[in-house]
């Protein structure tokens, strides 16, 4: 994460320095042109404006993205905010109002859709029903002139590949959804593009088949090394398959990194909300560390200072005591305060439980995440229990 | 009562085998009410089969009764014997040109129209909304004008480009050219009157095939590489073909079987088979036309039969993939 | 490690070099997309507005047609006059065969519809429900009219007709309904057709048979509120086909509208064309109507 920045900053300095010798192309770009060379099948959006015809908002606002090559970046966001608009910009099929896209180096702002060798996965609907899945893969390559035979071999390569080989010969129609899906990436590699683009390919798709399909994806793009923009609504997704993801809302990237990192460190409150469960607890932060409970919580960086609400994951509120049975040489341990809440529901999650709770003094909701085993057996609804937020280091907003 | 049931029970257990895995998810196997759902289905049967009697009894008498004597003349001498004598009439020279007339129009109306009204069905969708203010005017002028045959429609083109015509007097006024008068009643003015029901026809029929063009094909074919040419020869074309070639033909047995405007504009000519069939009808008790509106009817039967078996068949083959 | 964000990378970045972010917000890339929209737009306004002329030329000559008289030259709106007060004496036309033709093709536009709808509704609620097969013979033979050109219908029909009037009924044009319930069923049908597939006939009739409902409750209670938007347009097409009928009436001797302004027009052609064209308008707004009433439906359906 600290590297992406680093490059980014890099590129920039480098664009001041170069400045004396910038001819048609910009600094910015001969910077980056400089640094093509490791770089292979990279993605940089630079400064990206997008505004639909004849909207006020800007779908993109000087949106900003690099993809390193083989890496799997996914867009995650809630509908509307400019995920989709960012990936079919990259694949040319939204002209951008200003910035630009670089793909392995190469300037593509200027080139049309149709040569910029990227390859789509759609939501659905995108194979052509008229011709079998072979046919459908087989397209992109006899565009490309490549010959009958090398043709028929290479789709039936990537149709093995989704393990779809035996129903080359069918029209996509008569197959399921999760099956089309299939054929539709398979499609998409056959042309080895150097892009490849998933615009929510598993949100019409049933649960289970969105899962199975989901880590298929995720292993096939590490076998070929395709650097992959993967856009999707679905946070869980999202982290499950993503080399680092990038949250979005309002047109533009509000944090990206890692999924473990994002899950810990969120840096904005839109963040810390989108990805997880998170409480909301009044609490008192200088900047560095906060009050909640009489407890002392370190703050992530960005937090606020002052009153505030600090964003606590479930996890992270111990049950220190409940009713008669109190846990004291646990609280002892952790060094814990607790402070008393009654117990609304008892969700039992499988590994986990999840109970709700409300605190007894104020009435604010709370939810504690714990490993089932760690339930204590008294607890029930009604009960009340002494909960205290663990020292893991949180966001104040 | 029983023997009712039985006679029908024969010819109904492939209907519900096809209604039981489709509809109701009866037991297969035996079971103990198996008894009362057989009297139960047969029950039903019974009062599925009383309910459509008035709708067959109906059609038999004014569908198919006519049909049926339509055919059943063109075979019959005047003492109600058979003959095949009737069908010579049909090789005489003005019959043979109405008929190569009637097929002329019809193709050439059809094919026009069916190109114009493809092209506008295209452009009403491209860039639109679904239910756009446009797209929904013009197709309910559209499926309006579509049934606009007939006297109106005859007296919309008298009114535009007949001797008195409101465009016959202003070409007449601008250029001094003056327009042939008898122009609506030559071929290339037929043909344009037909145009003008062929092409609203023609935007209703196309119009949702042209919706089910998916805007993802056109972004999938660019995104693999293809040019617009390579997307329409390869993908919208191949798609929107069969469709268009059983809109074609549908046009065409519509033209063919177009009476009333014709018989409007030439009171007398038997230019077209249904105005001779008029004549025809007209002259039955002239012993000389014995049968002669029965096998001029029983041939466009036969015309438009072949035209809808070979739009049937088009469509069948295109529903190998739908 | 630090949380950090490209956004604030980006702000870093433009505060170093402002310089270049000013050139690459002031150079717009090439707008391809919008260039083929733009191309799109322009053919597609040449084609519409090509065909839409085609269509409109002739309705609007119809109209000036109505209000220029053809061979004096003078304008007047005698012949609307005379319609609208049903005295065509100040041009000379009697209207009477008009009026009465009229008369006829509506009452004829309400047996036919009545017929009709006796006819198809009852026969494909209960095959949709119970047969898909018999469902397929009765589409078959409800859109075979589509197929027997009327001229050729009206062969067969002569005899019938003859021997109906003659032995069983009266020459009254009243009874022409029988032959257009048959010329107006394809396009009934197939209205009827898209609302049964529209809602779940089969669940609602369990679901209100369940609750007790008879059958002709669950019909006229359950199936038919359920159903009226597509009967209303089954109706307005019938109609519409009704009116413009002149095949059938003609050639079996039967005065209708169609026939009585065929016949006005060897008259006065003004008169005839005036009210071809309000007949015209009838039908547009039969049809404009029918979309309004699907539209305000939709929206009643979106907001609930």
């Amino acid at each position: 994460m600290s590297l992406t920045q680093g490059n980014t900053m890099t590129s920039h300095t480098d664009a001041s320095s170069d400045a004396a010798d910038s001819g048609s192309v910009t600094r910015a770009a001969q910077a980056v042109l400089a640094q093509s060379t490791d770089r292979g099948g990279g993605v940089q959006m630079i400064g990206i404006d997008k505004i639909y015809p004849g909207s006020g908002s800007k779908a993109l606002d000087d949106f900003n993205l690099e993809v390193k090559p083989g890496e799997m970046v996914v867009l995650l966001g809630g509908s509307g905010c400019g995920k989709s608009t960012a990936l079919r910009s990259i694949a040319g099929l939204e002209d951008i109002q200003s910035g630009r896209i670089l793909v392995g180096g190469q300037d593509m702002t200027a080139v049309p859709a149709n040569k910029r060798g990227m390859a789509m996965v759609f939501q659905a609907y995108s194979l052509f029903p008229h011709m079998s899945a072979l046919e459908n893969v087989e397209f992109g390559l006899e565009i490309r002139g490549v010959g009958s035979e090398e043709r028929r071999r290479r789709a039936m390569e990537k149709l093995d590949l989704v393990g779809l080989a035996d129903q080359a010969a069918k029209y996509t129609q008569q197959m399921s959804g999760g099956q089309q899906q299939r054929v539709a990436l398979a499609r998409a590699l056959a042309i080895n593009p150097k892009v490849l683009l998933l615009d929510e390919p598993l949100s019409a798709l049933d649960a289970k088949v969105r899962v199975q399909l989901r880590d298929e994806i995720r292993r096939i793009q590490i076998e070929a090394g395709t650097t992959t923009v993967f856009v999707t609504h679905d946070q869980e997704e999202a982290l499950a398959i993503a080399d680092r993801i990038g949250v979005m809302n309002h047109g533009r990237i509000e944090q990206i990194a890692d999924p473990v990192t994002l899950y810990r460190e969120p840096a904005t409150e839109y963040v810390a909300t989108f990805i997880g469960l998170t409480n909301r607890l009044p609490g008192h932060s200088d900047g560095t560390q906060a009050e909640v409970f009489g407890q002392r919580i370190p703050l992530l960086k960005g937090s606020h200072t002052g009153d505030v609400t600090v964003l606590v994951r479930p996890e992270n509120i111990a049950l220190i005591a409940a009713g008669a049975e109190a846990d004291a040489p646990e609280a002892a341990r952790e060094g814990l305060n607790g402070i008393e809440a009654r117990v609304n529901v008892i969700h039992f999650l499988g590994a986990l439980v999840r109970v709700d709770a409300v605190l007894t003094g104020s009435g604010t909701p709370l939810t504690i995440q714990l490993p089932a085993g760690e339930l204590p057996p008294s607890l029930n609804t009604g009960s009340t229990v002494l909960v205290a937020p663990r020292p893991v280091p949180a966001l104040a907003v | 009562m029983s023997s009712m049931t039985a006679a029908i029970q024969p010819q109904r257990p492939a209907d519900f085998g096809a209604a039981g895995t489709s509809r109701d998810p009866a037991p297969a196997e035996p079971s103990a009410s198996q008894h009362l759902s057989v009297a139960a289905r047969h029950r039903k049967q019974l009062g599925t089969f009383a309910m459509s009697i008035p709708f067959f009894a109906y059609t038999a008498c004014f569908l198919l009764a006519p049909t049926v004597i339509v055919i059943v003349g063109a075979f019959r001498t005047s003492n109600g014997g058979f003959t095949l004598a009737n069908f010579s009439k049909l090789f005489e020279a003005n019959t043979v040109s109405a008929f190569a007339t009637s097929l002329l129009v019809s193709a050439l109306s059809a094919l026009i129209g069916a190109a114009v009204g493809a092209a506008a069905s295209y452009a009403l969708t491209i860039g639109a909304k679904p239910n756009g203010l446009l797209r929904r005017v013009v197709s309910a002028v559209s499926s309006v004008l579509a049934q606009f045959g007939g006297v109106m429609l005859a007296f919309a083109f008298i009114a535009t480009i007949g001797i008195n015509g409101v465009c016959t007097m202003l070409i007449r006024q601008l250029t001094g050219q003056t327009v042939n008068p008898n122009w609506l009643s030559t071929l290339p003015g037929l043909i344009t009157i037909y145009c003008y029901f062929q092409i609203p026809l023609m935007i209703i029929i196309f119009l949702p095939a042209v919706d089910s063009i998916r805007p993802q094909w056109r972004e999938a074919t660019e995104n693999l590489g293809g040019t617009t040419w390579q997307y329409w020869t390869r993908v919208a074309g191949p798609i929107l073909t069969p469709r268009f070639v059983s809109a074609l033909l549908l046009l065409f047995a519509n033209a063919f079987s177009a009476y009333a405007t014709a018989a409007a504009l030439f009171s007398q000519r038997s230019i077209l088979v249904p105005l001779m069939i008029q004549g025809a009808m007209r002259n039955e008790m002239d012993p000389n036309q014995q049968g002669f509106a029965q096998v001029l009817a029983f041939a466009m039967i036969v015309v438009v039969a072949l035209v809808m078996m070979l739009s049937h068949a088009v469509e069948k083959r295109a529903g190998r993939w739908q | 490690m630090a949380v950090n964000t490209i956004t604030a990378a980006q702000d870093a970045a433009s505060t170093t070099t402002p310089t270049t972010a000013v050139s690459e917000r002031s150079v717009m890339p090439p707008q391809l997309r919008a260039m083929r929209v733009h191309k799109q737009r322009i053919i597609k306004t040449a084609i519409l507005a090509v065909t839409l002329l085609f269509l409109g030329v002739p309705l609007l000559c119809m109209l000036i047609f109505t209000m220029r008289h053809p061979l004096s030259g003078r304008w007047s709106l005698d012949p609307w006059k005379a319609i609208f007060t049903g005295d065509g004496s100040s041009l000379g036309a009697d209207l009477s065969t008009l009026w009465s033709g009229l008369g006829t093709s509506l009452a004829l536009c309400v047996v036919t519809v009545i017929i009709m709808l006796l006819l198809l509704v009852p026969v494909m609620v209960i095959a949709h429900i119970r047969s898909r097969r018999m469902e397929r013979v009765i589409e078959w033979v409800a859109t075979l009219p589509l197929t027997i050109p009327v001229i050729v219908l009206v062969v067969g029909l002569g005899p019938i007709y003859r021997w109906l009037s003659a032995d069983v009924l009266s020459t009254n044009p009243i009874w022409l309904c029988f032959a257009y319930a048959i010329l107006v069923m394809p396009y009934a049908f197939r209205a009827i057709a898209v609302g049964l597939n529209s809602i779940d006939v089969l669940t609602l009739c369990e679901a209100a048979r369940s609750l007790g409902a008879s059958w002709p409750r669950v019909f006229f209670r359950v199936l038919m509120p359920n159903l009226w938007q597509s009967i209303l347009s089954a109706s307005f097409i019938s109609i519409s086909v009704v009116l413009g009928e002149y095949t059938v009436a003609s050639l079996l001797g039967r005065m209708n509208l169609q026939v009585a302004l065929y016949q006005l027009g060897q008259s006065n052609s003004q008169i005839s064309t005036a009210m071809s064209l309000l007949a015209l308008l009838f039908g547009v707004l039969l049809l404009v109507s029918l979309d309004l009433i699907s539209d305000a439906m939709r929206r009643s359906k979106e907001e609930h």
